[in-house]
């Protein structure tokens, strides 16, 4: 049996009052209970994609539908599904972490339940300041208090935009595991994220959007093994001034001072072309003491995409 | 810092049914109580300020420069002035309250959590503007408590000075949350109360009958919608109106219909709140 997914968005686009295009024929699936991670450049599109599934952009076309719910005719039951972290820190500046924690989950149509809102704000190291104003408040603690007013009607979904955009490394840490620990209890989570090693080591699946346009979806693994490349490079014992002609199959790069031959290969590559480079290089007689292998990260592979779309 | 599992949240969230209300009753709680708390943390300038301005109207105009005006149709000076004065403050109130009740998120940007949420459109302004009409309204009952203080007081018709005090609380509640979705700097907020509304309410007789004044200014100011509105509110006092009370009634009416069809569709279109 095909789950359907909990996020479904076909053939969606955005075009703003001022001409700008922002979406152009979105089609994106989002399983329930993964982690996606949704990467572009600044202006790529991602922040208005995520908008328009929370209900804060209106689209031009297409349609989205939440947990089988269209995003227009059943609103309420769409929404009443997702929580939002939005990128920028949003908050009631006067009132207490308590309240605007509480009115979050009231808004959402949920009865009072402060055990609730409490064990968010234990979990969220928030509880020893919920009777602070939010003014008074660091930028991480503003951000958890975003995220807790996120989760406080219990979403299913939960949407971070860029949820560590200036916040220190600790929180980060702290952040990425609360994600991990929302995904193994059945949250899906949709993020994105400028920091892509994080998008690597967090994600089950990648979308990459570009000027509008989604030009990859792909499960991260398959991503990596698919674009990833590697490098086997060569330290030499005694410079070269060119590639000997008896290597030229290999396609192989010497560095700029000549000490260095440098192979690249995908991540499909067949061993055995690399145990016949060797024998080849053994066999012109060029010898070398010292090897080291490089894996493109996912960032290598997010620059090397939207260059070339 | 350390973050703890927070496994049970989920677990409730992907187990627990979801099941919103035709209405969502709790959303329109929410908005209206996280309104009037603010009105209670602003205390002073929500309350106190208005009540202490309309006060020194009475003292200056009712009790000093009064005392030396005759009675207007049996009605000493510092009396007649009363309902002109509650409706002057219940309009500017009703529409600073909610004109800052719904630009605030948005100049915060906390509006993303109300346009996010399994609200309709009628349960936002149901909240915005009933927590702002609540507001002018208690402000209403305060200013005539404290009126009573200085001036004799009369009411002959009590269920209509309460319907007038709230309809117009209500339109200018609305309107100030047009206002508000309107606005796109401070200075567009304030540009409306203290262009039109205030100026609307000193002509529109406050402290004066328009039968007091020249044949043709008095066919002007009917031009002027507030006149209606003090009108009517003096009659339900006095009984002594400038138009008919029907009229009055008609006007507020009609005015509260532009004022719902604008905000119908304020949320039809998006207009300033989604782009």
């Amino acid at each position: 049996m095909v789950m359907q997914p909990v996020i479904s968005v076909s053939r969606l686009s955005k075009i703003y009052a001022s001409g700008f295009c922002a979406l152009k024929d979105v089609n994106l699936d989002i399983h329930r209970g993964e982690i996606f991670a949704l990467l572009g450049p600044n202006g790529a599109g991602k922040t208005t994609l995520i908008s328009i599934i929370c209900g804060i952009v209106n689209p031009t076309s297409g349609a989205v539908r939440v947990g089988g719910h269209d995003i227009i005719t059943a609103y309420r039951k769409a929404r009443s599904l997702i929580g939002l972290v939005p990128q920028e820190l949003a908050t009631d500046a006067f009132e207490t972490v308590w309240n605007t924690v509480s009115f979050s989950r009231g808004l959402f149509g949920r009865p009072a339940n402060p055990g609730y809102i409490e064990k968010v704000l234990r979990e969220l190291s928030l509880w020893d300041r919920k009777d602070s104003k939010i003014i008074t408040l660091s930028g991480g603690m503003k951000r958890r208090v975003m995220i807790a007013k996120a989760l406080s009607h219990e979403p299913q979904i939960l949407f971070l935009d860029e949820p560590t955009a200036g916040v220190d490394v600790e929180l980060h840490k702290d952040m990425w595991q609360t994600v991990r620990e929302l995904r193994a209890s059945g949250v899906t989570i949709i993020l994105t994220t400028h920091y892509i090693e994080e998008a690597e080591q967090m994600a089950d699946r990648v979308g990459v959007i570009n000027e509008g346009e989604i030009i990859l979806i792909e499960q991260k693994a398959e991503l990596m093994r698919k674009l990833g490349k590697k490098q086997l490079t060569l330290q030499l014992d005694v410079r070269l001034d060119a590639v000997p002609p008896a290597l030229a199959p290999y396609d192989l790069t010497l560095s700029p001072e000549g000490d260095e031959l440098i192979y690249t290969y995908d991540s499909k590559g067949e061993r055995s072309e690399i145990s016949s480079l060797l024998a080849d290089i053994g066999r012109a007689r060029i010898r070398f003491h010292d090897l080291r292998t490089e894996e493109s990260s996912l960032e290598d592979i997010f620059v090397r995409l939207v260059r070339r779309s | 810092m350390n973050f703890r599992a927070v496994r049970t949240i989920g677990r409730l969230a992907s187990h627990r049914a979801q099941q919103p209300e035709i209405v969502n009753f709790r959303a329109v709680r929410a908005i209206y109580l996280f309104e009037m708390s603010r009105t209670a943390r602003t205390l002073l300038q929500s309350i106190v300020s208005p009540v202490i301005s309309t006060s020194l109207y009475f003292v200056v105009f009712g009790a000093a420069i009064g005392s030396r005006i005759t009675e207007i149709e049996g009605v000493s000076y510092g009396a007649f002035i009363v309902p002109g004065l509650m409706m002057m403050m219940l309009l500017t109130q009703s529409v600073a309250n909610a004109s800052f009740g719904i630009y605030f998120p948005k100049f915060t940007g906390t509006i993303y959590e109300i346009l996010s949420a399994p609200v309709s459109a009628f349960e936002i302004v149901l909240g915005y503007v009933g927590a702002a009409a609540s507001k002018s309204i208690i402000l209403g009952m305060i200013i005539l408590a404290t009126a009573g203080l200085f001036v004799p007081l009369r009411l002959d018709h009590p269920a209509w000075m309460l319907a007038f005090l709230v309809l117009t609380a209500l339109t200018f509640s609305l309107l100030g949350f047009i206002i508000g979705v309107w606005a796109d700097g401070f200075e567009k907020l304030q540009v409306v109360p203290l262009l039109v509304i205030t100026p609307l309410s000193f002509l529109g007789g406050s402290f004066y009958s328009i039968k007091v004044l020249p044949p043709v200014w008095q066919t002007i100011a009917l031009i002027n919608p507030v006149v209606y509105l003090i009108s009517g509110f003096r009659w339900s006092f006095y009984g002594i109106a400038d138009v008919s009370v029907s009229i009055s009634l008609g006007m507020t009416a009609i005015f509260l219909a532009v004022c719902l069809a604008v905000v119908w569709w304020i949320f039809k279109t998006g207009y300033r709140l989604k782009r």
